[in-house]
């Protein structure tokens, strides 16, 4: 329907108004994007392509301008994909030179701004210290990716070796002007199929540079795609749930499910076992047949099943810092098979379970899963709390999806309060202790005993009444 | 002598001293007690030397449907029909199963998770036999203390806790049928000869019940409704009627026959079926004695009664086989069935129904299995017969036929010394009861009468014979001396048990353990390999065809559809799969396309040297296809009657699809140093063709040891 025209100046108006206003929003909300004058004045980006994770170490120097105000925080920008990989993201200041170099950490943080041009996501590092005006610092950025290296050929035999792809830039993707700037990546031999040249490119040996760059733009992006062998495992767990029980009888129960999936080129055709076994060294490269869990110290009554039972390969070496189970799934894993386990022990309650000073008590548990090397696309962590406890509370260094439910398990009336901490895409780096607090009257560990004590009395007593009774209607 | 200890005692404390009759009870609940826990302790060798697991092969099938009984519910279960396993034709399972054990495992389940014990359905099938065999000693020491006394009871309870014969099929692990059913058969023995020598309809209701059991657990119960009328003709014969044999049949067969027909998988053949009409002539029988001896007391006069009888007994008899004629004819009445025959007949399977044949627990048993499974009890078997004659009376007239009559088919079958165990036991405990007594009675009086020789008048009957026979220098001695063998014999018997029960019948059969070079053990867990692999790595609706031996297991571990299983309910099928698994790849390829056939399941012990594996089973195949499919003819397969595997081998054997499956690539694989390669370790040989192909079918899979080979039926060519 078309506007009066009577109505048409006022039409007019309101919408240079909508557009005044929506241009004060977008300055509004992207000034803090350029705020002060940040600029990047030599960032080295090293990638590490060498695993089944792609990790990044980033290097930046930042400086301040002049006559900007203090920066409290850095921007780090992101493409959607990588965003959606994203493992975790540390970033720490370096400070001291040499031997005394020191490392203090900052806090990061997924920015809600939505400004970035082409839908990058950004991270903003809260810096320790506000930059003030014409300072300089350096931050050293570590990142992980999962699922980057796409496996090309998709598809490949028994005998061929696992190819994959690997997207980035060139140079840094960042919200602010970068005067200078060099990307490395690392492979893992010097099997190199291809690798896009943006010129400077070299390669020396098992290594890729790209760069130096100079006066790059904020937000330029030059894609780059390598082709290199890469046999490392692709152990991927795609859904892990670990259960926590305590019982302040003075254990600690841990079981841990795992649905686990070989994420690499898929495999295709034949699987013979004779080639399997005679030729090792050109056959089923890419595939793995072990894995190795690291297990907190003095655990015991391990076990290692599946659904349908136990699972006899399996090796357990533990020394007083550290218990290292090696487990053989039943068969090894091709590209695209998959297994599921589980994995149980048994810890003392005296190493996790503490009293805090408030008089609750709290587990000190890792977080994370504990086979090496692996990428957890979901991750479930229910701790279950002994019968009675009351208010848990969990503190986990990262965010975490949580609630709380109630189990039920070996002679339980009232059920137990489980705490429940979720969280999708998990990596090594995320195994750092959480605690769970909550309050717990010693009285409740009487409960069961005493609930068994009195049904074998009240049996023996049924027992001793029939034993007097004279049941029969007869008069004997 | 406890009185003498306690004599020193405070005057409080005295009061606590048993009377004799509550030491004995004492002393008798606190045996049975060690018993029972004894009889479950025994049977868990394999939890301990391996794992909770289930066992073999048919307990596989049990626990699927346990499973599926518990998470679906009773309804669901009683109408499911299965279509993972006899592909295309699929399986109704409510209706061909006993649901017995199922029922009994999920309630105990139920009960337990109602206790908030929260164990495992699986842990609960493991230890259901094992439960049931400690119910039994119990059933035994009822049993036993009711055709002859209390200790002979305890005896019998101590014998059958640990008797090999019923250890074998009741391990824990063992998930099967008879596991519940050696119970539920002895309970129901009890319960009727408790109500024959009580005249009571209550006991003869229990027993109704306990027969109802037995029915929905194993198809065993036919012995039972043939060895019951049996002894009723036997007392009828004899002169043993009387009012109580009437009430305590009757009401046991009428309500017995009433409740078994809500099985579905029995239905109306105790109306219908040839094997069950024995029970229903002996119940019209007993209807016609009643009526004579009724009408014998109204007429008074035995010449008109004589003239009576004669006339009714004509017509009850022309009536009868009338009717069983009638009804054989028309079809009504279904002739006896096969395994039936076999039992009547040891050599009828042999020549008419191989798949009976081919299971090695349904061939005739050998003597030495017998020394095996009964050690001593072999030997104490006739005594207690003798013992048993001795004493006639209508339960112990019981307990020798239903000990003769299973001691037959013991030696008919393998697998029936299951049945057999309960009554060789009881005999047995007999023997061993009355002997033992009979021997302490003597050393008894013997130590006595020099203090009071003269005084002997108050001894028993036996006492006294013993004391006025002096004639004998060395009965006292002879008594010792007999005594202690009889306790070395029995110790024989615990240690004999003991050692069976961990050696022979312990092992699982799915894990196989084996003694390594350093004397370590080695496991080969290949069936699990094998069957955990199927069920991740192969998609969900695969059809898998293996011979019907691991059908049962590929279902319930590997989660795919079968063609044929362990139920041999359809020969035709089963003699397709050993059709194809008996003829060249390409004529093989048609029929597998024909039942949709992905993979192709083949166990082969070549490498570790495992002898039942598939070639070994290979002639059965070839059997009993050949038994439907007159193509595939057995001496094509052997040489001079010879069944070989190396190069002398029959060329149709060389090329068959079992063959190649088993042995494709095998020749590039050194076996044993200094053999060449290609050396076959079960067979002994080096195999005669080294040069496989397979064209149709690709190798999937094959376990680390080579025991289990998966192999992948291509998919038809595109025309071109």
């Amino acid at each position: 329907m078309a506007p009066s025209p009577s109505s048409l100046p006022t039409a007019i108006s309101s919408l240079l108004l909508l557009l005044l206003l929506a241009a004060a929003v977008s300055v509004y909300s992207s000034s803090p994007v350029l705020e002060g004058g940040i600029r990047v004045v030599s960032a080295e980006k090293r990638i590490d392509l060498t695993g089944s994770i792609v990790k990044v170490f980033l290097t930046l120097k930042v400086e301040n301008a002049a006559a900007a105000p203090e920066a409290s925080q850095v921007l780090l920008a992101f493409t959607p994909t990588e965003f959606e990989r994203l493992a975790i993201v540390k970033a720490a200041r370096a400070e001291g030179r040499r031997k005394k170099k020191m490392y203090i950490p900052h806090a990061v943080k997924a920015s809600d701004l939505a400004a970035a041009p082409n839908g990058h996501r950004l991270y903003s590092v809260l810096l320790s210290s506000a930059l003030k005006s014409a300072e300089v610092t350096t931050l050293e950025v570590f990142y992980v990716l999962t699922h980057s290296l796409e496996p090309f050929p998709a598809e490949i035999t028994q005998s061929d070796p696992q190819l994959v792809y690997y997207r980035d830039s060139a140079v840094l993707l960042s919200p602010y002007h970068v005067l200078e700037q060099t990307t490395y990546l690392k492979m893992p031999s010097n099997r190199v199929e291809s690798f896009t040249r943006v010129d400077p490119t070299s390669r020396t040996g098992t290594e890729v540079k790209y760069g130096t760059y100079y006066d790059q733009l904020p937000n330029s992006y030059v894609p780059i795609l390598v082709h290199y062998e890469n046999n490392y495992p692709f152990a991927v767990v795609e859904e892990l749930v670990r259960k926590v029980e305590i019982s302040h009888w003075g254990n600690v129960q841990i079981t841990e499910q795992y649905k686990l999936r070989h994420g690499g080129a898929r495999h295709k055709g034949v699987f013979s076992r004779l080639e399997y076994q005679s030729r090792p060294s050109i056959s089923g490269l890419s595939s793995f047949k072990n894995l190795l869990a690291r297990l907190p110290p003095r655990v015991h009554s391990v076990y290692y099943r599946d659904e349908i039972g136990n699972i006899s390969s399996s090796h357990l070496r533990s020394d007083s810092h550290k218990s290292e189970l090696e487990i053989e799934p039943r068969y090894p894993l091709f590209g695209g098979w998959h297994c599921t386990f589980t994995i149980g022990y048994g810890l003392p309650l005296q190493d996790f379970v503490l009293e805090s000073d408030d008089g609750r008590r709290y587990t000190n548990l890792t977080f994370g899963c504990p086979l090496l090397d692996t990428v957890v696309d979901d991750l479930t962590i229910k701790v279950v709390l002994p019968e009675g406890s009351k208010n848990p509370q969990a503190v986990v260094p990262f965010v975490v999806e949580q609630h709380v439910e109630t189990s039920y398990s070996y002679l339980d009336v009232v059920g137990r309060t489980t705490v429940v901490l979720k969280k999708k895409n998990v990596v090594g780096e995320h195994n750092v202790p959480f605690q769970v607090y909550y309050e717990f009257k010693p009285i409740f560990m009487l409960a069961e005993p005493l609930m068994l004590i009195s049904a074998v009395f009240l049996f023996f007593v049924a027992c001793i009444a029939y034993l007097h009774m004279d049941l029969s209607i007869r008069k004997s | 002598m406890a009185t003498a200890a306690l004599d020193f005692l405070p005057a409080p404390l005295r009061s606590l001293r048993l009377k004799t009759k509550q030491q004995e009870l004492l002393l008798r609940v606190s045996a049975l007690a060690l018993i029972y826990v004894l009889a479950f302790a025994v049977r868990l060798f394999s939890v301990l030397r391996y794992e909770s697991m289930i066992h073999e092969f048919d307990p596989y099938f049990n626990y699927r449907t346990t499973l599926f009984l518990s998470e679906h519910g009773f309804s669901e279960f009683w109408n499911w029909f299965d279509s993972e396993s006899w592909y295309p034709l699929g399986r109704v399972v409510g209706g061909t199963l006993f649901p017995g054990l199922m029922v009994t495992a999920a309630l105990l389940h139920r009960l337990l998770r109602a206790l908030s014990l929260a164990v495992h359905i699986r842990e609960v099938c493991v230890l259901t036999a094992p439960f049931f065999a400690a119910n039994t000693t119990l059933v035994a020491y009822a049993f036993g203390r009711e055709i002859w006394d209390s200790g002979a009871g305890l005896v019998a309870a101590a014998l059958i806790a640990i008797c090999p014969g019923y250890i074998s099929r009741s391990v824990a692990g063992s998930y099967d049928n008879e596991g519940v059913a050696i119970f539920a058969l002895l309970l129901t023995f009890y319960f009727f000869v408790r109500a024959v020598n009580t005249g009571s309809l209550a006991w003869a209701l229990a027993s109704a019940f306990g027969y109802f059991y037995m029915v929905s657990a194993w198809g065993g119960y036919v012995f039972i409704i043939n060895l019951l009328p049996l002894y009723v003709l036997v007392l009828l014969v004899t002169g043993r009627y009387s009012q109580r044999l009437y009430v305590a049949y009757n009401c046991m067969y009428v309500l017995g026959m009433l409740l078994a027909m809500q099985i579905r998988f029995v239905g109306f053949q105790h109306v219908q079926s040839g094997e069950h009409m024995a029970a229903m002539g002996v119940f019209f029988l007993l209807q016609v004695f009643f009526f004579l001896d009724w009408v014998k007391y109204l007429l008074n006069d035995a010449r008109l009664f004589k003239s009576f009888l004669r006339i009714t007994l004509t017509c009850v008899i022309t009536v009868g086989a009338l009717a069983l004629g009638i009804g054989t004819a028309s079809g009504y009445i279904s002739p006896w069935t096969g395994r039936f025959y076999s039992l009547l007949d040891p050599t009828y399977a042999k020549d008419h129904i191989p798949i009976i044949a081919s299971v090695s627990e349904h061939q005739p048993t050998a003597w030495s299995s017998f020394m095996f499974d009964f050690h001593i009890l072999l030997f104490l078997f006739p005594a207690g017969l003798y013992f048993c004659f001795k004493r006639l009376s209508d339960a112990t007239i019981f307990i020798v036929m239903y000990g003769l009559t299973s001691m037959y088919f013991a030696g008919v079958m393998v697998r029936l010394i299951l049945v057999a165990a309960p009554a060789v036991c009881l005999i047995s405990a007999i023997a061993a009861s009355a002997t033992i007594k009979n021997l302490t009675t003597l050393v008894r009086t013997k130590s006595k009468s020099p203090q009071t020789a003269s005084g002997k008048a108050t001894g028993s009957k036996a006492a006294a014979k013993g004391a006025v026979d002096q004639s004998l220098p060395f009965q006292h001695n002879a008594a010792i001396a007999l005594l202690l063998g009889a306790f070395y014999l029995l110790s024989r018997y615990a240690v004999h048990c003991t050692w069976v029960t961990s050696e022979a019948y312990s092992s699982p059969s799915i894990v196989l353990a084996a003694r390594g070079h350093n004397g370590g053990r080695v496991i080969f867990d290949d069936y699990r390999e094998a069957y955990y692999w199927l069920r991740q790595n192969t998609p969900p609706d695969a059809k898998i065809m293996s011979w019907w031996d691991y059908g049962y297991q590929i279902t319930a571990m590997g989660n795919r559809t079968v063609i044929v299983d362990n139920n041999t309910w359809n020969n035709t099928h089963i003699a397709t799969v050993g059709r194809a698994m008996s003829s060249y790849e390409d004529e093989a390829y048609e029929i597998m396309q024909s039942l949709d056939v992905n993979y192709v399941l083949v166990v082969f012990g070549g490498v570790t040297g495992y002898s039942s594996d598939d070639i070994n089973k290979f002639l059965w195949m070839v059997r009993i296809g050949g038994g439907v499919f007159p193509v595939i003819k057995e001496p094509d397969y052997l040489v001079n009657g010879e069944y070989r595997i190396d190069k002398g081998a029959a060329p149709k054997m060389l090329n068959c699809l079992m063959y190649k499956l088993c042995y494709y690539r095998f020749g590039e694989l050194t076996t044993e140093y200094g053999k060449p390669p290609g050396y076959d370790r079960v067979r002994g040989v080096e195999i005669g063709n080294k040069d496989i192909k397979l064209e149709y079918l690709e190798e999937a899979f094959t376990t680390s040891n080579w025991i289990v080979r998966i192999y992948k039926v291509k998919p038809p060519k595109n025309r071109s």
